[in-house]
């Protein structure tokens, strides 16, 4: 490849206020069209925004997770442009003073850390949708709906400083990740709550002048900014192999043919004819307000992850999986706070409860039936060798379909384990007097043969003999 | 005396004393609008049954013995304040349908209070406009003289006054839409401070400027319509959370003492002699109550203007995006396409003078020339909120002529807006300090013509101005003079 690619990322995260941004109306998605609109989403003459602090709140949560300064003087603008999903002819948003600037987040391709600038963070409200589906009652004509309309967003704009999709992606997953953890987006790519526009150009190999870039819209899973950056790449390659030029043009991605397409070019930008809006006063932000915000963040992804390995002793591995999902950091977390074995906390939580979950059509962790209260008793019966750890394995399914307490099951079922040597014994023996060959390889020196001998043990008590028994005891005999 | 000719107060100790029902002002008030609006076309819309009900219901409220300053007073509406279920013009066709499902804020108060709304007042369209020629219902009349305009650009509000077919009406005042056509009609009209009154419920012009104010017989009926709409309200983030005082119990402070600010930069060359010689009798008669009169200088006057016809056409221009045949409003027929309906639905929709300032604003904010028209606006504005502040930092109050001519004829401007526009030279730049100001009457030209006289007052100085009004309508019988109609 002679070309370098360069990428920046514009990501729109809308976030998971109850009320819009300047209304008082409900953000809940997929309700039925227009049903939650009021005069001032509406755009109706005489109505007017009045800002939902919750959202500069949120914002400032975002700009301190990615390590942004906070300015303190907010100033809406008025984004001028038609569109018949645009109610007032004017999207409020951020201009010259948007709220969160010169911002970071470091990214791992390749075992390499990389830092990725953020440009800025700046507040502003949605558009709603059109819908031109065919409408029995309506023909072919293109609907409005407006629920969407001042919903609140935050967009988080890079610097061009990633060099290839998988830079792309390990800095849009990082992010996903972050503003999931500070709960101000439900992360939900689908229905949009997390959206990216991607600015691709390409450059000799070697140089510092970047080429003319085309900016990638409407692209929703990782899956296809991957492939949206990647067809991009070919594309101006091609055009540059040519001896062609590069145009500057929003382009739009396809899914289905995996292809970009041309949507508009220079000549026909908008002119947005931003100014401040003078129907809302800046937001000042106190020095106050954002140690409060700071002193209420959640511990992030990477401190989260770093801790675990160093406080909790677990391997890199666990820890990255565990610190991956607040929710489910919170439920390893809470765990180990009842049963503070921490790597075979681990080892249960990234194991049974994690495999239930997944056969259970991707049920979320925070409505897992075994709760880390009941998780954390059926890890104390283990230790305390009431059950053996195999039995535990029945007891958590158990327990995952009817949400019953560990003692009652084990008790309900019979499977307290067995840890009388008397009875142990009497198995054991007879064990090896139904398996004479077997012993005898054993004292052949085959000592894999064990093994075998712990199995059938186990299985004569139904699992519920105490393996350290049956194994104290079948080394004993053996080697007599 | 007719019902129709009674102030505010004059009616409500009436309706208080049970000599007359609100039902009763409430017919007379509509029987006049059907005997002579025909000659001065003040209303857009007339709402005799829902007066008539609204009427009974403060009767019953009035014999409850529960009676607020308003309580069954008929009134007007400007078309630019929302109305929930009557149709809301603004003097556009654009909106020539158009039923809001809400009340503003302003109106939701005079409802409370149980204020008769009989109906709703002609204007310039979108208020874009100095003589209410600009309104796709047709121009106002001026009822002293009915060639004339009556100004704008709440002409109907200032006329409906005039005519006595409105007890009291409410207008807004972006340049001087509310002061000048109460000078051109012989009425009192008050512009309060930007935030006292709430903008909610008001269709915007231009929003930094837009503010609601009464107009009224009388200065003690604009006390009582302005305490009654003024306060904070969390719907309008740029209304101001400072306490309402009682405007009533202040007006009789007297002007012992005040000091009256005379700006040089506003007797200039060329003031008509009539409107001169009004305002030389109203510096007198001050004197005479114990004022200390005084030049001040207001330097950048000459700059309003130029500054007010960028920064409101730029609002503007952003502000009538909204009237895209989408969602509300006419939409033309016959269109092929989402651009075609907008570019024939604004086409139709808009008059020339609308579409020449949302042209003006969009080109003040296109890119390339933002900084030098808007960006440089916005810093004389500042210079001229400076001169005002300085100001009161030597006098108390200003006073000034409203217009530089008593009103004009009918299409005499028409054909030339540049001297239309210079025709706000004296209200517009209380507009950009934000600070408010009274037009109240103070003579007449020798034609016959209402001249008024302006009192600007500090930022929510509001009780000074209308104590300083007060004083002198107490010395003078101008404001009891009745048009010939």
């Amino acid at each position: 490849m002679k070309y370098q690619v360069v990428i920046g990322l514009e990501v729109h995260t809308q976030l998971t206020t109850n009320t819009k941004i300047f209304c008082g109306c409900s953000t809940k998605f997929g309700s039925e069209p227009n049903s939650q609109t009021c005069p001032v989403c509406l755009g109706f003459p005489g109505a007017l925004p009045v800002l939902n602090r919750q959202v500069v709140e949120y914002a400032i949560r975002a700009g301190l997770a990615t390590n942004c300064s906070i300015t303190q003087r907010n100033v809406f603008a008025r984004k001028n442009y038609f569109y018949p999903d645009l109610p007032k002819g004017y999207q409020i948003s951020q201009f010259d003073l948007p709220i969160c600037q010169h911002g970071h987040l470091d990214i791992e391709v390749e075992g390499e850390t990389k830092r990725i600038g953020i440009t800025r963070i700046h507040m502003e409200e949605d558009a709603g949708k059109l819908v031109h589906a065919d409408i029995s009652e309506v023909g072919d004509d293109s609907c409005v709906d407006l629920n969407r309309a001042c919903t609140p967003l935050l967009e988080i704009v890079s610097e061009p400083d990633m060099r290839s999709p998988d830079e792309a992606i390990a800095y849009l997953k990082k992010l996903h990740q972050i503003v999931m953890y500070l709960g101000i987006c439900d992360g939900n790519l689908e229905e949009g709550s997390f959206r990216c526009d991607a600015n691709v150009s390409l450059m000799p190999v070697g140089s510092t002048v970047f080429g003319t870039r085309a900016e990638l819209k409407n692209i929703n899973s990782f899956k296809f900014i991957k492939q949206a950056i990647e067809y991009e790449i070919e594309r101006q390659a091609e055009i540059l192999d040519d001896g062609g030029k590069v145009i500057q043009e929003t382009r739009l991605f396809d899914p289905n043919t995996g292809t970009t397409r041309s949507m508009r070019g220079k000549e026909e930008a908008h002119d947005y004819r931003y100014f401040p809006d003078p129907d809302l006063v800046p937001v000042l932000i106190a020095d106050q307000w954002i140690e409060d915000v700071r002193a209420e963040l959640p511990e992030l992804p990477e401190a989260k992850r770093a801790r675990y390995v160093t406080e909790l002793g677990l391997p890199e591995y666990d820890a990255e999986v565990l610190a991956s999902s607040r929710e489910l950091a919170q439920y390893y977390e809470e765990t180990v706070a009842l049963f503070p074995q921490a790597k075979i906390v681990s080892n249960w939580v990234m194991g049974e409860v994690a495999r239930a979950l997944n056969d259970d059509n991707n049920r979320s962790i925070t409505d897992c039936p075994v709760t880390p209260a009941l998780l954390a008793d059926l890890l104390k019966l283990m230790e305390k060798g009431t059950i053996s750890g195999k039995i535990a394995k029945t007891v958590f399914d158990e327990m995952y379909k009817t949400g019953k307490a560990p003692e009652r099951i084990v008790e309900e079922k019979g499977l307290v384990q067995v840890s009388d040597t008397g009875a142990i014994e009497a198995m054991v023996d007879e064990v090896l007097n139904n398996n004479p060959g077997q012993v005898e390889q054993y004292r052949g020196g085959k000592e894999t043969v064990f093994g075998f001998f712990v199995g059938q043990v186990m299985r004569a008590s139904k699992g519920k003999a105490n393996p350290a028994v049956v194994n104290e005891l079948l080394l004993k005999k053996l080697k007599a | 005396m007719e019902i129709f000719d009674l102030t505010i107060h004059e009616l409500h100790d009436k309706l208080k004393a049970k000599e007359v029902s609100s039902v009763e002002a409430t017919r007379a008030m509509l029987d006049r609008i059907e005997a002579v609006d025909s000659q001065v076309n003040a209303y857009i819309t007339v709402t005799p049954e829902q007066a008539l009900v609204e009427a009974e219901a403060a009767d019953r409220r009035i014999a409850a013995g529960d009676i607020a300053p308003l309580t069954g007073i008929p009134m007007g509406l400007k078309d630019i304040f929302i109305t929930k279920g009557v149709r809301t013009t603004c003097g556009s066709r654009i909106l020539e349908n158009f039923v809001p499902p809400y009340d503003g804020t302003a109106v939701a108060k005079l409802k409370e209070q149980g204020a008769v709304i009989v109906g709703k007042l002609n204007q310039d369209e979108f208020a874009m406009g100095s003589s209410n020629e600009s309104s796709y219902f047709g121009p106002v009349k001026n009822p002293w003289n009915l060639e004339c305009t009556p100004g704008g650009s709440s002409g109907g509000s200032a006329a409906a006054i005039a005519a006595r077919t409105a007890t009291a009406t409410l207008g807004t005042d972006t340049g001087g839409s509310i002061r000048q056509p109460a000078s051109h009609c012989s009425c009192v009209g008050v512009k309060p401070t930007y935030g006292r009154v709430s903008r909610y419920g008001v269709i915007a012009y231009a929003s930094s400027l837009d503010q609601v104010g009464p107009l009224t017989r009388d200065v003690t009926d604009a006390a009582i319509l302005l305490g009654a709409i003024a306060g904070y309200d969390p719907k309008d983030s740029t209304s101001v959370n400072t306490p309402v005082p009682d405007y009533l119990a202040g007006l009789k402070t007297g002007v012992k003492g005040l000091k009256i600010g005379l700006p040089k930069q506003y007797f200039i060359e060329g003031l008509d002699p009539d409107v001169k010689r009004a305002m030389e009798e109203a510096i007198a008669l001050y004197k005479s109550l114990g004022a200390e009169l005084r030049e001040v200088s207001l330097p950048h006057t000459e700059y309003a203007v130029a500054t007010y016809y960028l920064i409101a056409t730029a609002e503007a221009s952003s502000n009538l995006a909204r009237y895209d045949g989408v969602r509300f409003g006419h939409r033309a027929d016959e269109i092929r396409g989402l651009k075609e309906m907008y570019a024939k639905t604004r086409a139709e929709g808009f008059g020339s003078e609308v579409k020449r300032r949302i042209m003006l604003g969009t080109y003040a904010l296109s890119s390339g020339y933002y900084d030098a028209y808007y960006v440089k606006a916005q810093k004389v504005r500042t210079l001229i909120m400076q001169d005002f502040l300085n100001a009161f930092n030597e006098v108390d109050v200003l006073l000034t002529p409203i217009a530089p001519t008593p009103p004009f004829k009918i299409g005499e401007k028409l054909a030339d807006p540049l001297q239309m526009y210079l025709s706000d030279i004296f209200t517009i730049p209380v507009n950009l300090a934000g600070t408010c100001g009274i037009s109240i009457p103070a003579g007449f030209s020798a034609a016959g013509l209402p001249i008024g006289l302006q009192l600007i007052g500090k930022p929510f100085g509001e009780a000074t101005i209308l104590s300083t009004a007060y004083a002198f309508e107490q010395e003078t019988q101008w404001h009891l003079k009745k048009a010939p109609l």
